[in-house]
């Protein structure tokens, strides 16, 4: 309803909400325009094909999309929390992510959700002979998404949770969203093996398309990784959520506010 | 912290209860280039106090006297460090939303109104986020435009409002949803003497028609006067004074000022029983008087004795009512908290 409000606020100048949006859509598809320009030196990174790397990326893509669309409001708080107009949301008769959540709500993020999507369908097409197809491998396109979407959130979540005590630690939690959806647009033998762990341990992002997608194209999971973990990302991304929401309780409860 | 018991709501009359409420910062200041020093500053310290359904009470104190944070705990924006809390038997921290639904708030020195849209935007966002009933909403907004003389201005983006029509703006939006209790953070300040009026006269009959209980903290002694028959008196993080406001002027020893023009220049008026010279600007004389006296006699005696061309009698401002109340103890508390 909030989100409404601020979508009214949008439409009121159409012509500029139009422009933002193929902007926003043609500034993600630069990185995927890097990823092609690619393919036209080399053949294969780290033993994937195109195809596969448009999977990946569509799969992360997407889910980013999805939670930065929902979530992405959330690093404005910080400016909130500083000058203490937080303080109104706390008032009102609703949970406060959800306002926050629904603050500045931009609806042209739609432009990201919708090109990654687009790669995805791509990959999908390009993949559909390669891909030995089964009810759990087709269920699994869709469960990765969400899963990953979720998991993105929860991050986004857990940095804007940080915001309560530090202020203005924005970009450390954009570092680890921003970021993390970059690093995942490549296969993971193309990285070091650490990286590799700490991102399949200590921040789960592995879990939005690395591991969904090895299982996908019978790869074997990265060492050290085991092979059921392909099917985890319904618990991490629900184990994520515990440990944001935790994290929101307590940022809220040490909310200082301003003078006056 | 005490063990939580469950309180009535209203079973002893009380709605609002304090029960040694606490808010502890910690702040950290640099001493060194690398050295931080952990401070604590006792926002709140200790206050107790319980308000009845239906009173109206005025909640003052110098600035950085714990007003603000008292009110943000009372609402839930901010999570005591100690003590007990309960308004119409509901922990705020605990249980923010339910308790939002609830109370009405007004903050003076900012608006909750959205900026760039008009009023009955603001208006119609709150009728869905309280899920006010059909009903409820028409005729509460009828009411509060009509009393708050809103007419001309529910189509008009808030940003263009000045700013006492954008507090009337504020007030009406807090009371949509028929709240028990209102808190209002300095409700007119900055406000001219037209809109100041006509924000109490709309204060006093929500009192009055609805029962309505209200809090408002305020610099303006004038606002107690008109509006409250009780009022406590914070300082430091606690509670110094709670009683009458009479009562407040005696404990305070505070004095009014009779500022008498003369027709010319003449010696300090210093025959006048119950009045004392304080000082003189050319033919203007300043004199003192115990604030519970009447000003009439006073008068009457320098009119029948001295050429008077005009007068005016100045209340003494709340900070000097404190300041003298607490004028030895002030600075050695202050001293006590380093």
């Amino acid at each position: 309803m909030v989100a409404g409000m601020w979508i009214r606020s949008t439409m009121a100048y159409r012509a500029s909400f139009v422009l933002t949006l193929v902007t926003s859509f043609c500034v993600t598809f630069f990185d995927f325009v890097v990823i092609l320009l690619m393919f036209g030196q080399v053949r294969g990174l780290g033993g994937f094909a195109f195809a596969e790397i448009a999977l990946l990326y569509g799969l992360t893509g997407t889910a980013f999309g999805i939670a930065d669309l929902t979530m992405g409001s959330l690093q404005r708080m910080g400016r909130r929390i500083r000058d203490g107009s937080l303080d109104g949301f706390l008032l009102r008769p609703a949970p406060l992510i959800a306002q926050v959540a629904a603050d500045k709500f931009a609806l042209r993020r739609l432009g990201r959700v919708l090109q990654g999507l687009m790669v995805l369908v791509w990959s999908l097409v390009l993949l559909r002979g390669e891909v030995a197809w089964t009810p759990l491998k087709v269920l699994m396109v869709p469960g990765a998404v969400l899963c990953g979407a979720v998991i993105f959130s929860a991050v986004m979540v857990l940095g804007a949770s940080a915001l309560f005590w530090l202020q203005d630690a924005a970009e450390v939690t954009n570092a680890f969203t921003y970021g993390g959806n970059t690093l995942l647009q490549y296969p993971p033998t193309v990285f070091a093996q650490d990286l590799v762990r700490g991102v399949v341990y200590v921040i789960p992002l592995a879990f939005v398309n690395w591991l969904p997608a090895l299982y996908l194209l019978d790869r074997p999971a990265p060492p050290g990784v085991p092979a059921w973990a392909a099917f985890a990302p319904p618990l991490v991304a629900l184990a994520c959520c515990g440990i944001a929401a935790l994290a929101w309780r307590a940022g809220v409860r040490s909310y200082r506010s301003t003078g006056s | 912290m005490t063990t939580p018991t469950p309180l009535p709501a209203s079973g002893d009359g009380s709605f609002i209860t304090l029960d040694g409420l606490e808010k502890v910062f910690t702040v950290r200041r640099r001493t060194g280039p690398f050295r931080r020093e952990k401070k604590e500053v006792r926002a709140v310290d200790g206050i107790s106090f319980t308000v009845a359904r239906g009173e109206m009470v005025g909640y003052i104190g110098p600035n950085g006297a714990g007003k603000s944070t008292t009110i943000k705990m009372l609402t839930g924006i901010l999570t005591p460090s100690g003590g007990r809390l309960r308004v119409a038997g509901i922990d705020p921290a605990r249980e923010r939303t339910r308790l939002a639904r609830r109370i009405g708030v007004v903050f003076g020195q900012r608006t909750t109104l959205w900026w760039d849209l008009p009023l009955r935007d603001s208006y119609r966002l709150a009728h869905r986020m309280y899920r006010i009933p059909d009903d409820r909403y028409r005729e509460n907004l009828a009411r509060c435009v009509d009393l708050l003389d809103l007419g001309d201005l529910l189509d008009v983006p808030v940003r263009q409002l000045s700013l006492g029509q954008r507090m009337r703006g504020d007030i009406a939006a807090a009371l949509l949803h028929d709240p028990e209790v209102l808190y209002l953070d300095e409700p007119t300040i900055g406000l001219d003497v037209v809109s100041k009026a006509r924000v109490r006269g709309f204060l006093r009959e929500l009192n009055t028609t609805r029962g309505t209980t209200v809090l408002l903290t305020t610099h303006d002694l004038t606002d107690i006067e008109q509006l409250c028959s009780r009022v406590m008196v914070i300082d430091h993080g606690r509670l110094m004074y709670d009683g009458d406001l009479t009562g407040l002027h005696e404990a305070g020893g505070g004095e009014r000022t009779l500022v008498v023009d003369l027709a010319r220049e003449l010696p300090p008026i210093d025959d006048v029983p119950g009045a004392r010279f304080v000082r003189a600007d050319g033919p203007r004389q300043h004199l003192a008087f115990p604030a519970a006296a009447s000003a009439a006699p006073l008068v009457a005696a320098v009119a029948a004795a001295y050429p008077l061309v005009d007068l005016s009698v100045r209340e003494p401002d709340i900070e000097s009512v404190i300041a003298k109340m607490y004028g030895g103890t002030h600075e050695e508390r202050r001293e006590s908290l380093r």
